[in-house]
């Protein structure tokens, strides 16, 4: 019988050694791998030298305003959800120097800059922060202009995606309808098996012809996954779903959010002056910690950064909130002036205005800015007040639906 | 037809942050606090691309100070030389105010949306600007006193606190001799003022024209554009031909940076010219 081709679409089984060697052949590829480790009592993403370096045994649980680590022996090396880190942070990071001037002779210029950064590949993703990919691809490549930074970076990418068996307390995929299963994006998804009796083994599908070219090189030891174990791996993400749709708790967890998203753009933008949006004010510090970890907030404003001689000019663009006075201020006036009208642009900017913009909702339902909201605010119990009390107007009025 | 991308013009830039060496040419001061700057791209290859429409703006950048959002207010017919109205409000602003012609600034654009020049042909175009926000309608204006006879009438109602902030008052004469009916009015007179004291919304009343055949374009403050909306109605012109050009803060220009948003508007590229009627509902709202 001839092998069987690594081709998109295939599946194979990876054991712990074959994830090593995974990590290894993408750093030989000339990859800058990072991945998901332990660090300061959270997993965050951060460059990755080993799989053995990957939380295995470690379980996160997460609430409003709350994260906590846990060592489980019956954990895996992706039973952790999300931390604070997304995709965002390496394709749209947090500082960048968009351009750069030099003055000579009174003029000035502006240089090519140099994009040397190696491509990256990022192990864990979840299907939450795949939407989140597919939502800031369309924010700085979808339309009329495109990111060069971004672009770039997003054109090397390499994606190993896991499929989530676990889901805590503050994830929402399900009812944002992009979890979680990690169907799209990714050149490799791993769906782990294992209950940590021993090292976990991973069903691995092949997403891209990138992700097959990879795979190939491991080829030693790799055994095609019989269509049996590809419906059992399929059936993992499955079961969560069931579960999350059921709003069935884990052992020992608060009960999974969910977000009723029907008709959630004509509900908000029809309940502008909501009294809710000054209830939330009383709760909400205005940190901006919502958009720091949101996996798709994409506002950003320039900085300039000179030397002494003031001759060399860098512009920095570093990420903005809309939680600050300066976001919306124009000469001296600040428009978003109280934290109600902050709150109520970044909600109605996630859930509403972003279908307008780019025809798809800013959420993915990860969950991030419940968990690290220091006040434990929750997007779900925000929306599920308004819906519950919507103005008489709600759904009227202005400009109809995305079109 | 688009500029060559290469170039960093027009809405396929390769990269949306290249910005352009211009020379100032000419400062004129308008007002107190005022002056138009008249600029000159120093790369024939880049003056040669280079087109606007009336109501699109350009980022001017002063490297190591930053980058201020201004409409052009030269005439689109030449867009070789580009005049940017400006009042010395910030960073950028005051930087500016310190230059004198010769010196570089650099800039790019342009970005927006223009008045829409095909909704307003053959109406009777009312321009209403407030203080500042006539130099976004200059553009249209030059356009309107050109080709005069494509239009059922144009009125300009420019408004400002005294008659000394009337800029381009000097050019009055010109509009008025192409057929142009402009009206000043001002919230306080003096002694030789012998126009209209009050608001530009007191005059809507006493204008002669067709309220089916006749469009307002109207750029301000976003209460002034409220009164002014509410002004055409009571005569008959509806939100949908009512036109007002909005400023937000803008980082970017190009709808990436987020910070001009206006309900699900990104200013920069929906905007700054909106119809009415889409955005009354919004600017009904404080805050937003």
């Amino acid at each position: 019988m001839p092998a069987p081709e690594i081709t998109p679409s295939s599946w194979w089984w990876l054991d712990a050694a074959g994830l090593e060697r995974l990590v290894v052949a993408l750093a030989a590829g000339g990859y800058r791998v990072v991945g998901p480790q332990v660090a300061d009592g959270a997993v965050v993403i951060r460059d990755l030298a080993s799989a053995r370096d990957l939380p295995t045994g470690w379980l996160d649980e997460q609430d409003g305003g709350t994260y906590r680590l846990r060592p489980d022996p019956a954990a895996g090396t992706f039973d952790h959800v999300v931390g604070p880190h997304s995709l965002k942070n390496f394709l749209f990071p947090a500082r960048e120097t968009i351009a750069r001037f030099t003055r000579a002779g009174g003029s000035w210029s502006q240089e090519e800059l140099a994009r040397h950064e190696p491509p990256l590949a990022v192990i864990g993703v979840r299907a939450c922060d795949l939407e989140a990919l597919r939502i800031q691809d369309r924010v700085f490549m979808g339309g009329e202009h495109v990111d060069p930074g971004y672009a770039a970076r997003r054109k090397k990418l390499f994606v190993v995606a896991v499929n989530c068996r676990r889901a805590v307390a503050t994830c929402f995929c399900h009812s944002m309808g992009c979890g979680p299963a990690a169907t799209h994006s990714f050149d490799l998804a791993l769906t782990e098996h294992g209950d940590g009796s021993g090292p976990s083994r991973f069903a691995c599908e092949v997403g891209s012809a990138r992700g097959a070219e990879i795979l190939a090189t491991l080829r030693d030891g790799l055994h095609a996954c019989t269509p049996a174990e590809v419906a059992a791996a399929r059936a993992v993400p499955e079961k969560l779903a069931a579960r999350m749709h059921a709003r069935q708790a884990e052992p020992g967890q608060p009960r999974p959010r969910s977000l009723d998203t029907e008709g959630i753009r004509d509900l908000l933008f029809g309940n502008l002056e909501h009294a809710r949006w000054d209830d939330v004010a009383t709760r909400c510090l205005s940190c901006t910690n919502c958009t720091l970890v949101c996996p798709t907030c994409f506002c950003a404003s320039v900085t300039e950064v000179a030397d002494l001689s003031g001759d060399h000019v860098d512009r920095e663009r570093h990420w903005a909130s809309c939680f600050t006075l300066d976001h919306a201020k124009i000469h001296g006036h600040a428009v978003h002036s109280s934290t109600a009208s902050r709150y109520r642009q970044w909600l109605t900017h996630k859930l509403a205005g972003w279908i307008d913009q780019f025809g798809t909702s800013g959420c993915t339902g990860c969950g991030r800015c419940i968990t690290w909201c220091p006040v434990g605010i929750d997007i779900t119990e925000e929306v599920a007040a308004i819906r519950a009390t919507p103005a008489e107007s709600a759904g009227g009025g202005h400009a109809s639906g995305p079109g | 037809m688009h500029p060559d991308p290469a170039d960093g013009l027009g809405p396929r830039a390769a990269d949306p942050w290249r910005s352009h060496p211009a020379r100032i040419l000419r400062i004129t001061p308008e007002v107190p606090g005022v002056r138009t700057y008249d600029l000159e791209f120093t790369s024939p290859r880049v003056r040669a691309a280079y087109r606007f429409a009336a109501g699109q703006f350009n980022m001017l950048y002063l490297p190591g100070i930053g980058e201020a959002a201004i409409s052009i207010s030269s005439d689109a017919a030449t867009p070789a030389v580009l005049a940017h109205t400006v009042r010395a409000v910030g960073n950028v602003t005051d930087a500016l105010a310190r230059l004198e012609p010769g010196d570089e600034i650099l800039l790019r654009g342009p970005f927006g949306r223009p008045w829409p020049a095909e909704r307003l042909r053959g109406r009777h175009v009312v321009v209403v600007g407030g203080g500042l926000g006539l130099a976004s309608q200059r553009t249209a204006i030059y356009e309107f006193a050109r080709h005069r006879d494509r239009y059922a009438g144009v009125t300009v109602l420019h408004g400002a606190k005294l008659p000394a902030g009337l800029f381009y008052a000097a050019e009055y004469a010109a509009w008025r001799a192409a057929g142009i009916d402009v009206r000043p009015v001002v919230d306080e007179g003096d002694a030789s003022w012998s126009g209209h004291v009050g608001l530009v919304t007191d005059l809507f009343a006493g204008l002669t024209l067709d309220p089916a055949n006749a469009a307002v374009i109207c750029c301000g403050p976003d209460p002034m554009m409220n009164a002014v909306a509410r002004a055409a109605a009571g005569v008959g012109i509806t939100g949908q031909d009512v036109f007002v050009s909005l400023e937000r803060n803008m980082a970017c220009a190009v709808r990436h940076c987020g910070l001009c948003q206006f309900g699900p508007h990104f200013v920069c590229q929906d905007g700054p010219v909106f119809a009415y009627d889409s955005i009354a509902e919004l600017l009904a709202v404080p805050h937003l």
